[in-house]
């Protein structure tokens, strides 16, 4: 997957932007997650609800998948049944 | 990817909270939103290859930035301090262009650019009143931002930032909305330099409301400061100069808001960071290296290290004062020598860097090797401990008898002297040497120039023989450019016709 595409999630209101995926099939609420959101809302996967915080950014454990929440919602991410993670920041002085 | 995003996640998240203060007006990240919108569309309408500002620093750089990047066409901030026939020239290289600002200016200089040319007001009142959010398409296109080089060795050349890179750069430096309600970055560097573009990107995503100082004046800097409690600043070395000056001179304002001070874009003398952190005890000094072809900041030397030197007894720690401390995270950064080979820390060469923010990029040309590293044209080294020192420009190095000489060691062995306030060192012509040392020195107001042989007798007893200078001028003042960059080219320009020529080393 193009750094930059957009997806959003099947189950609620979250999108994300791809950092980097490689091939990776991102889901969200259980669901995948696709370019454009299906006509109606399909129900969450209720393992996959925790939500997303838009700003931060979501990891997988071998670092290969990053994703940034650029809208939040109630589903959370994950790869192939795996959840994503929180990627911690180490916070840098402003520069500019 | 777009940079038009920033923006956006700034107004879903918090749409009424103030995002920028400019001349008194203060604009949500929701209205900024919209106005950008609006810009977008008159830009489509146009027909414009380019989006360019010729103004003073105001909310249209911030409008125009993200009205560009909506509507996918290139953003070309320009210097309005150029002669015009500098600017009449760069006009024809970007037309034709949607351009805000001195109309009268454009019309006169690109009479046949096919530009078309608003007043800030006029912009700002149209984008204004088109705006609306999702009333213009986002449009997908590589480049962002367009920059001249401020052109102190050469003719400009036009930089390319691509969304990408600024974005890598904003995602692996900026936590999004980290800052509180009450933070706020006073911005007074002008809006063509890289470092005005990195304060409005970096601000908006971090949440920290923009202070703008529509043009560089210390008094104005310190109002400003006081009104609008501003906890933080960027400056270059010259601003924070005139700056203390001021204070140092008895200009009294209510500063207890600020609590971090970042500052780059030219040499830092150690005299004056000293003062600095001696005059304002607690706030966060950070130090900033970057290029515009780098998205801004490559390394940085933090707060804590700042005041580590300060307070050191081992001269090792007190020289990081000098450094621009260490790459960023998200950065490699090598020396290297001429022929491209890694060199070991202490040894100076030219620095290299690699990283997703790089763009190293020209519209005449791509300067990145193979394997991704820009040759950055600065020289200078790192230490054991990974911190990195400039030397000043590769191509400022003055090479005699195909020894290396930095400008920087023998103009901070003019500077010790008592007498001499400014100095400069640069490669005069030389039969003999191919290239030897030529200085130009300014006097301390009110105090004699030393003699040549006297300066002669300095620079040997500190350094060696080679550095000795050939050709010595004294001047009233240094030529710099509006930032603070020394012109080095003019002073070379000077020395070549210099007739007074002393005794070379030997």
């Amino acid at each position: 997957m193009k750094p930059g595409t957009k997806l959003k999630s099947a189950a609620c209101d979250t999108e994300i932007m791809v950092v980097r995926a490689g091939d990776a099939a991102i889901e969200c609420g259980g669901l995948p997650m696709a370019e454009e959101r299906p006509a109606e809302r399909k129900p969450m996967n209720p393992a996959f609800a925790e939500g997303t915080k838009i700003g931060k950014r979501y990891v997988n454990a071998a670092g290969t998948v990053e994703l940034l929440c650029v809208k939040p919602g109630q589903g959370s991410l994950s790869i192939a049944g795996q959840a994503l993670k929180i990627k911690d920041a180490k916070p840098l002085p402003a520069s500019d | 990817m777009n940079i038009s995003l920033i923006l956006q996640m700034a107004a879903d998240a918090e749409p009424e909270r103030i995002g920028l203060v400019c001349d008194g007006r203060r604009w949500s990240y929701r209205s900024l939103w919209k106005a950008a919108h609006g810009a977008a569309l008159n830009i489509l309408k146009s027909g414009a290859s380019h989006v360019a500002l010729l103004d003073e620093n105001s909310e249209a750089a911030a409008i125009s930035l993200f009205g560009a990047a909506i509507a996918g066409v290139p953003y070309v901030p320009l210097n309005y301090r150029l002669a015009d026939a500098d600017l009449a020239a760069l006009l024809q290289r970007i037309a034709p262009a949607y351009i805000t600002g001195d109309v009268e200016r454009i019309e006169r200089l690109s009479p046949v650019g096919g530009h078309t040319a608003l007043s800030r007001t006029d912009f700002v009142a149209q984008a204004e009143r088109l705006g609306d959010v999702g009333s213009a398409d986002e449009v997908e296109q590589d480049i962002a931002i367009q920059l001249f080089t401020s052109g102190t060795t050469a003719a400009p050349k036009a930089a390319i930032l691509r969304h990408s890179n600024l974005l890598s750069y904003i995602l692996g430096t900026v936590e999004f909305s980290s800052a509180s309600e009450d933070e706020a970055a006073l911005v007074s560097v002008p809006p063509y330099h890289i470092a005005g573009i990195a304060a409005l990107l970096s601000s908006i995503y971090s949440m920290r409301r923009i202070l703008l100082l529509p043009a560089f004046d210390p008094d104005d800097w310190l109002a400003l400061a006081a009104a609008e409690r501003a906890s933080n600043a960027f400056v270059v070395p010259t601003m924070l100069s005139r700056i203390i000056t001021r204070m140092d001179e008895g200009a009294r304002f209510e500063l207890s808001a600020l609590q971090a001070i970042a500052y780059g874009g030219g040499r830092m003398p150690t005299e004056l960071i000293e003062r600095a952190l001696e005059l304002f005890p607690r706030v966060n000094f950070t130090n900033a290296y970057g290029l515009t072809e780098t998205s801004s900041t490559i390394a940085l030397l933090g707060p804590e290290e700042h005041r580590a030197a300060q307070g050191a007894t081992d001269p090792a720690i007190r020289a990081r004062l000098g450094s621009v401390g260490k790459p960023l995270p998200t950065v490699e950064i090598e020396i290297r020598d001429e022929d491209g080979r890694r060199l070991p820390p202490g040894e100076r060469g030219e620095i290299y860097v690699r990283g997703e923010q790089v763009s190293g990029e020209y519209r005449e040309r791509k300067a990145l090797d193979a394997d991704g590293w820009f040759p950055t044209r600065d020289a200078g080294y790192m230490d054991a401990d990974g911190y990195l020192y400039l030397s000043g420009r590769a191509d400022d190095i003055i090479v005699r008898g195909g020894e290396n000489i930095s400008p920087a060691e023998i103009e901070d062995a003019l500077m010790t002297h008592p007498a001499i306030a400014d100095a400069a060192a640069v490669a005069v012509p030389s039969v003999e040497w191919g290239e030897t040392v030529g200085i130009a020195i300014v006097p301390r107001p009110g105090q004699k120039a030393p003699s040549d042989e006297e300066l002669r007798t300095l620079i040997k007893n500190r350094l060696r023989s080679s550095r000795v200078p050939e050709r010595i001028a004294v001047m009233d003042a240094l030529p710099y450019n509006e930032m603070g960059k020394l012109l080095r080219r003019e002073v070379r320009a000077l020395l070549r016709n210099y007739t007074t020529v002393a005794a070379p080393g030997p």
